[in-house]
């Protein structure tokens, strides 16, 4: 035995460790989500999930997700293409401001919009007086996930650009060709696999966002319920069968998402942060530019 | 920040790449109107209630109890996500058994599970006729789920890959040199492991910790489920802002959203100032 190599029982015993942690916390939660859906059997789960007020949360979620990833991708890549490929003052804060979002709490990303938009909120007498409804409705549901979304497609796609610079660009704005052009043929191509990692991410939270749905949506049975709302409140109702079985279904979304991630980071050949450094990086910029000084002796 | 080195900032200027202005359009009005302006509404509207009352608001019984939970709760989780965190890198990076390559990919998972998935999962598996709530409560007496326990579980759930992640990569650059380079100058292997690897992962493990931390502080999916949410004893302060939102008082609830955000802001403010210490003395 000697300084840079362990004994092997204490390898083994690490290992060991490893793996029961490995097993208690990560892998027995999830089969315990399928093994509570199909306790009362395969029918049991089938009937829960195809039950109308299941459907219309599963609707519900797709819609959510089909509007708000799309929106969410267009202002990702337009965030990450002027912070990866052009100078401007104050671009270490737009990068700040843009994973602001994974710093909040989801509950307060939803209770932002009802101090907006709900009866009591900024814009809530105009709104009522229209006979438009946001809080409760789709667009409260829309809007806060694109908050709890906002920073996922920038986060992925901006490390890539930024280690590939800005020789091909700057090559095809010299032979004249336009901003709209240079992204289109030049970066977007570059950057096709970590997009689409993104955006799968994107989706995943999208679909699977509790807190901050849960804030604006009221819980109107049949109509503004999404999926995760959906387990909460048959969970709540005693069902637990029927909770676990729409559960399982969200499990295997992320489950999905989990493979398709490794997969892109395979073809891309490089590992997918989704955006888990946000909350420091922000604090060592604010603490270095601002409060630093003042702290610091 | 990562054109060629070769470039001077004046070069770059000259060939700069057209289409900025568009592009840097939509992302300012985009970020104002989703996440900038709603939170301004969450710094504004708790002065509603003016000094006094947003101060009498926030020192309120039920309030303070679930604050001092949340904080309590996360910090707990993230100082046992910490340990086992850096196990399981450890795991990943330096040790060869069957099963490693699905263990790191497992290690994700909390990541990519809907919170409400995640909340459903552990009652299920720490109820008292669970899979280990019912040996631990035959066994110990111990009762996990809808108890501040069964939070704290949950916290460390979601902490986990947060530390794992974070010290993963800094322990696959540290190499062996620098180990090898202490057992050359004669020292044990338990030497090299205190005085040389622990020291050079200190700082994302710090890191790691202040990440878990941040996003135990907010959860609220997987911790409903779980809690109990029994008033002053296991409600934590996210369920708080939706009761008190759904009593219509909207500036109460936004008072404990800032004061959740500020204490969090205030943490994450003291970690940072220890890892630049840490560095320092590194140095």
């Amino acid at each position: 035995m000697n300084a840079t190599e362990d004994p092997r029982w204490f390898r083994a015993l690490l290992a060991l460790l490893a793996i029961l942690t490995g097993l208690l916390l990560l892998a027995l939660p999830l089969a315990a989500v399928f093994a509570e859906a199909l306790r009362r059997g395969w029918d049991v789960a089938r009937a829960a999930i195809l039950e109308p007020d299941t459907l219309a949360a599963i609707r519900m979620t797709l819609i959510v997700a089909a509007i708000s990833v799309p929106l969410n991708t267009v202002g990702g890549l337009a965030a990450a293409w002027c912070i990866a490929k052009h100078d401007f003052p104050g671009k270490r804060l737009l990068l700040v401001l843009v994973e602001l979002p994974l710093s909040v709490s989801p509950v307060i990303a939803g209770l932002v919009f009802v101090l907006v938009f709900g009866l009591q909120g900024w814009l809530g007498p105009w709104l009522q007086a229209r006979g438009i409804q946001v809080i409760f409705a789709l667009p409260g549901l829309v809007l806060a996930t694109l908050f709890v979304t906002f920073p996922f497609v920038a986060r992925t796609v901006l490390p890539l650009m930024q280690d590939q610079g800005r020789a091909e660009e700057e090559a095809a704005a010299t032979l004249g060709a336009s901003g709209w052009q240079i992204f289109q043929r030049v970066t977007l191509p570059n950057i096709r696999w970590a997009l689409l990692a993104g955006v799968l991410l994107c989706n995943a939270r999208a679909m699977g966002e509790f807190g901050a749905v849960s804030v604006v949506s009221g819980h109107i049975r049949g109509q503004t319920n999404t999926m995760p709302l959906h387990v909460e409140i048959l969970y709540n109702e005693y069902q637990f069968a029927g909770a676990a079985a729409v559960a399982a279904l969200l499990a295997l979304l992320g489950l999905v998402t989990l493979v398709a991630k490794s997969v892109l980071e395979r073809l891309s050949g490089r590992r997918v942060s989704g955006a888990e450094g946000a909350p420091m990086r922000m604090l060592t910029v604010v603490s270095g530019g601002l409060l630093l000084p003042f702290v610091q002796v | 920040m990562s054109a060629g080195p070769a470039l001077s900032p004046r070069a770059r200027r000259q060939t700069a790449i057209p289409g900025f202005g568009l592009a840097f359009g939509i992302t300012l009005f985009w970020l104002s109107a989703i996440v900038l302006v709603p939170l301004l509404a969450l710094l504004l509207r708790p002065f509603e209630l003016g000094l006094d009352g947003l101060w009498a608001s926030l020192a309120e019984p039920r309030v303070a109890a679930s604050l001092r939970l949340s904080f309590g709760a996360a910090l707990l989780a993230a100082a046992l996500a910490a340990p086992l965190g850096l196990l399981l890198a450890w795991a990943v990076v330096r040790l060869r058994f069957p099963g490693r390559a699905v263990l790191d990919a497992a290690i994700d998972l909390p990541f990519a599970l809907p919170t409400a998935v995640a909340g459903l999962a552990l009652t299920a598996l720490l109820a008292p006729n669970g899979w280990l709530g019912a040996p631990l409560a035959a066994w110990f007496g111990w009762q996990v789920a809808f108890t501040p326990a069964g939070i704290v579980v949950a916290l460390l759930f979601v902490a986990l890959p947060f530390t794992a992640r974070t010290v993963e990569p800094v322990l696959r650059d540290l190499g062996r040199e620098a180990e090898e380079a202490a057992a050359t100058l004669g020292a044990s292997r338990l030497q090299t492991l205190r005085r040389v690897v622990l020291p050079a992962l200190a700082p994302a493990l710090l890191t790691g910790f202040g990440l878990g931390f941040a996003r135990a502080v907010g959860e609220y999916g997987s911790v409903i489920f779980i809690a109990g949410n029994m008033p002053m004893v296991s409600e934590i302060a996210p369920l708080l802002i939706t009761i008190r939102l759904e009593q219509f008082d909207y500036a109460g609830a936004a008072a404990i959203g800032l004061a959740m955000l500020l204490l969090a802001f205030g943490v994450l403010l003291l970690l940072n100032l220890a890892q630049r210490a840490l560095r320092r003395g590194l140095a």
